[in-house]
């Protein structure tokens, strides 16, 4: 397998401008003969089969909701960033991109960040084009806040609602499109395989979650905007449905998975309250300008928070980083929360969480400023809690939230696949190692509206497709695999639900493969998973049919998929031997307790090449050059 | 805790459905209502007994997913609350529940407590957008849009197209759905150039769905997790009236 980058030659703010300019067009009368295959209809999703529609193409959209509305972006609360530069505060083109590469702690891929500092400010007038209420100043201009530890303020939103009002307006160029006769909508389907034809992607698998029914659809380029797989760990901040299956088949077809390894883990959520949790809930990041992060100073201290005096507190983040206090990184915010619980000092009922405090916020600026800075989250965590934040602090503790691996992608978002491009969270490109806030609606919207209806045509007039029907023996094996996974987990007939064994996995990952990484419980977690995973297809219990609406089938294929992915997760953490971004290898940190990344052995991008059942993946490498940016360790002390 | 719930069960559409009652043992306070669900059907498919079929995606209220009547109310007992964001510490031990899908022409039933709401986008393809091709857009600081009008036009997008108002209206009618959307788009600038196409589109859209006219019964506004409030109908209802005029 080779790993082309296809990053243009030349001074990098020229490269899009040259590689648009030299990328062939399609002639307009003949875009209509091409179908474009789009899955997914988050931002990326949604963003692009809108402009391929626009542009001519003829688009079929799917996904797993019931509308293309609800997709995970939806979520989203804090911002998007973009160089505007309205506040005059210092912001551009190049600080975007700067602030990008370094806060991916130097594992993404120079020319793309560059490209999506590039794009990011059409997304704003896009968006506003499109109706898209952003909040505004007093005299009718856009407003900007200053968001995840920036140093300017280039973050645009709508109130905690950003996600939801993107993706709105994304969906509302969906659907005129869609009224338009361009875009062929199928919702409630769910992508179970990919079609290869002669090593390039011509179609997919789908199953129609209300009847059951498995379809066939042929198309000459695929679009996978399938979002992330933090769901691997079981809870995380991601709606239900996010899964890694059209992603994971993709790879199983040739697509290769790119640095798995790095996940995203935000300080501040809601804490698990039991068994019985299906999901966690994000708070706020902004929570951490005036909250004070502490535990108690002994083991076990069981007294209620207001009977602990100053003096037998810890603030670990002020003790430990001075400058910083508590706005430190999320992923350092996260690792020292999670060395306090596992030293015994976590606090709440199960011990694991830790305090926000607000009462010296309380008194420094009154009770009225805090209400009206913080009053919703404040609200949403005493409905969640039953908890008042005004009287006793805030507990939290860190969650799964975001996902910077992907399938591996070129300068074009096409993957080592001809004909499969993926775009958004589901790729790995842009965020490195570490993502920072604001930046994933960016990426997404950039990759859909401006980077996809340009590269897909170089793809197109490039490449003599000859004409595919779904009755090519390609399409008819995959549905026969497709059938027989049905079939099998339909038939293990076992004692198990699929929740359960998505339970046991989230555990392992977890506390193996979450904050904190080490050799010894890395290779535990290797040699555990593919233990659950056996036990899955002999165990597992799933009611009903495969030809009718079934729930419990939907899951269980994503456990079913999860348990594998987990497995190459799992092992590219342990390969990886040095501490990036979001991934901390406990070995190697500095003496007080910094990631310490190698540069040396691991400036590049891993990426993952299916070598079939049973045998072992394939480690491959593209090297990453920094011409631009400065290499340099991150120091927040 | 013991919760007695009384659940529809619907295999299909065409299907004869009925109220069944099941016990959910060990229901603790900290417990959402959905998670008080998941754990009845776990015990049910572990039994090798169906589970109840239900939507739900996101669990923090914003993907308007999750839908059901409890105890008669859309979303349940709590005000501007989604049926996700109902928990346990709500009830007390014994207490019988009655839960079913949202009833309306306009959402045939699929199964059990899931609805088919694609009614919903296609009304939003007939006209709830601007239309404007990626790429074209001008600066965005060249739209001026005052504060306040921002904030009510945000109000009014707020709308996450869950359908309670749909089931909480006794003629079923969508009119707050479609004035969330409509009023949105005009009290922006960007609204502007389709201003009449859109609502009388959006209008027409709506009554070939088979929901029903508003008489004014307040339940949808009542039922709405996110407060959109009843004057947007009273806009949707001049902005149509307009659009009459102007197109005449
Ligand atoms: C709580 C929360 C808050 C966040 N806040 C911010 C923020 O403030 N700023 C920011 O920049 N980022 C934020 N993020 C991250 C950001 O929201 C996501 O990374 C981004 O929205 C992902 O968009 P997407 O289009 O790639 O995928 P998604 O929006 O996840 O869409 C995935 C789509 O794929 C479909 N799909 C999935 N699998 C299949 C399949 N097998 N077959 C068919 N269809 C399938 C789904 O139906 C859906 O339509 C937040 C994330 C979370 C969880
Ligand atoms: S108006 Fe309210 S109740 Fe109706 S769909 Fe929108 S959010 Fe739901
Ligand atoms: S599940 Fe998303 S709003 Fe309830």
């Amino acid at each position: 397998m080779k790993l082309e980058s296809k990053v243009p030659s030349g001074p990098i703010e020229k490269s899009w401008d040259k590689h648009r300019f030299e990328l062939k067009l399609v002639n307009p009368a003949n875009k209509r003969k091409f179908k474009v295959l789009v899955v997914g209809t988050g931002l990326a999703g949604s963003a692009a089969a809108a402009s391929c529609a626009e542009l001519g193409y003829q688009v079929e959209s799917f996904c797993v909701q019931d509308s293309a509305r609800r997709a995970h972006s939806i979520a989203a609360q804090g911002g998007i960033n973009a160089a505007k530069n309205y506040p005059n505060d210092g912001d551009s083109i190049w600080r975007l991109f700067y602030d990008t590469v370094k806060g991916g702690d130097f594992r993404a891929r120079e020319a793309n960040v560059y490209r999506l500092a590039q794009v990011s400010n059409s997304i704003i007038d896009q968006c506003v084009a499109q109706g898209v209420p952003f909040a505004r100043e007093y005299g009718g201009t856009l407003s900007n806040r200053s968001f995840g530890g920036a140093q300017v303020s280039r973050t645009f939103y709508a109130r905690g609602q950003t996600g939801q009002q993107l993706l709105l307006g994304a969906y509302s160029a969906l659907m005129r499109q869609v009224g338009a006769g361009t875009v062929k909508l199928h919702t409630r389907r769910e992508m179970l395989d990919l079609v290869v034809i002669d090593g390039v992607a011509r179609g997919i698998i789908v199953r129609d979650l209300v009847t059951g029914k498995v379809e066939r659809h042929w198309g000459d380029a695929v679009l996978l905007c399938t979002g992330g797989y933090g769901n691997v760990f079981y809870l995380s901040t991601n709606a239900n449905s996010c899964n890694v299956t059209a992603t994971w088949r993709a790879y199983k077809r040739g697509a290769a998975f790119a640095n798995p390894c790095f996940t995203q883990i935000h300080p501040t959520c809601v804490p698990v309250s039991g068994d019985h949790q299906s999901k966690l809930t994000l708070m706020s990041e902004s929570l951490r300008n005036d909250g004070r992060v502490w535990v108690p100073l002994k083991k076990g201290d069981k007294r209620k928070p207001q009977d602990i005096p100053e003096a037998e507190r810890d603030y670990y983040l002020e003790r430990k980083y001075p400058a910083f206090g508590n706005l430190v990184p999320r992923d350092i915010a996260s690792r020292a929360a999670k060395q306090m619980t596992d030293d015994g000092r976590g606090v709440g009922n199960t011990g694991l969480s830790v305090y926000l405090d607000f009462a010296d916020a309380i008194h420094r600026i009154g009770l009225d400023k805090v209400k009206e800075k913080y009053g919703n989250l404040f609200d949403m965590y005493h409905h969640i809690t039953d908890e008042n934040p005004y009287e006793q602090p805030m507990r939290i503790y860190p969650a799964v939230h975001y996902t910077m691996g992907g399938l591996w992608v070129d300068y074009n978002l096409m993957t080592t696949v001809p004909g499969l491009f993926c775009l958004g969270e589901a790729n790995f490109s842009d965020h490195g190692a570490n993502r920072l806030g604001a930046s994933a609606l960016m990426q997404g919207l950039a990759d859909g509206y401006f980077v996809v209806p340009y590269t897909i045509g170089g793809y197109l007039t490039g490449n003599k497709l000859p004409k595919v029907t779904t009755d090519h023996q390609a399409f008819v094996e995959a549905e026969t695999d497709v059938n027989a996974r049905t079939k099998a987990l339909l038939g293990a007939k076992g004692k198990k639900t699929p929740a359960a064994f998505h339970r046991d996995l989230g555990r392992v990952m977890w506390d193996n493969v979450g904050m904190g990484r080490n050799a010894k419980g890395l290779q535990s977690a290797l040699s555990q998973i593919p233990e659950i995973r056996a036990e899955f297809w002999k165990n597992v219990t799933v009611t009903g049919e495969g030809s009718d609406f079934n729930q419990v089938l939907e899951r269980a294929g994503r456990v079913a998929d999860f348990l594998e992915f987990g497995e190459l997760l799992a092992k590219d953490a342990l390969v990886r031997e040095e501490s990036c971004g979001g991934h901390f290898r406990e070995e190697h940190q500095t003496p007080d307790g910094e990631a310490k990344r190698d540069d040396e052995k691991f400036q590049h991008v891993a990426a993952w090449e299916y070598k079939g059942e049973g045998k072992a993946a394939e480690r491959h490498t593209e090297p990453l050059t920094f011409e631009n940016v400065h290499i340099a360790q991150r120091n927040y002390a | 805790m013991n919760i007695t719930l009384k659940v529809w069960r619907q295999k299909n559409a065409a299907a004869p459905g009925a109220l069944v009652e099941y016990t959910v043992s060990g229901v603790v306070p900290e417990m959402s209502f959905l998670e008080m669900l998941d754990t009845l059907n776990e015990q049910l498919i572990a039994k090798g007994e169906d589970p109840l079929a239900f939507d739900s995606d996101c669990r923090e209220g914003i993907c308007g997913m999750c839908n059901l009547m409890i105890d008669g109310q859309a979303h349940g007992p709590d005000k501007e609350a989604t049926t996700c964001q109902l928990h346990m510490r709500r009830y007390k031990d014994g207490d019988v529940v009655t839960v079913e899908p949202f009833r309306a022409k306009g959402f045939p039933l699929v199964k059990d407590l899931v609805v088919d709401r694609s009614a919903f986008d296609r009304i939003q393809a007939a006209g709830g957008f601007v239309s404007t091709h990626t790429g074209g857009a001008g600066e965005a600081n060249a739209i001026l849009i005052p504060h306040d009008m921002a904030e009510k036009a945000m109000d009014a997008a707020s709308c996450i197209g869950c359908g309670a108002c749909v089931a909480a209206c006794p003629n079923a009618s969508a009119m707050l759905f479609v004035a969330a959307k409509v009023s949105q788009y005009a009290l922006l600038p960007q609204g502007q150039p389709e201003r009449e196409k859109r609502v009388l589109a959006m209008r027409e859209a709506m009554d070939k769905e088979g929901f029903g006219h508003c008489t004014n019964e307040y339940e949808c506004e009542a039922a709405c997790p996110k407060g959109i409030k009843l004057s947007n109908i009273a806009r949707l209802n001049r902005e149509f009236l307009r659009a009459t005029i102007v197109s005449e």
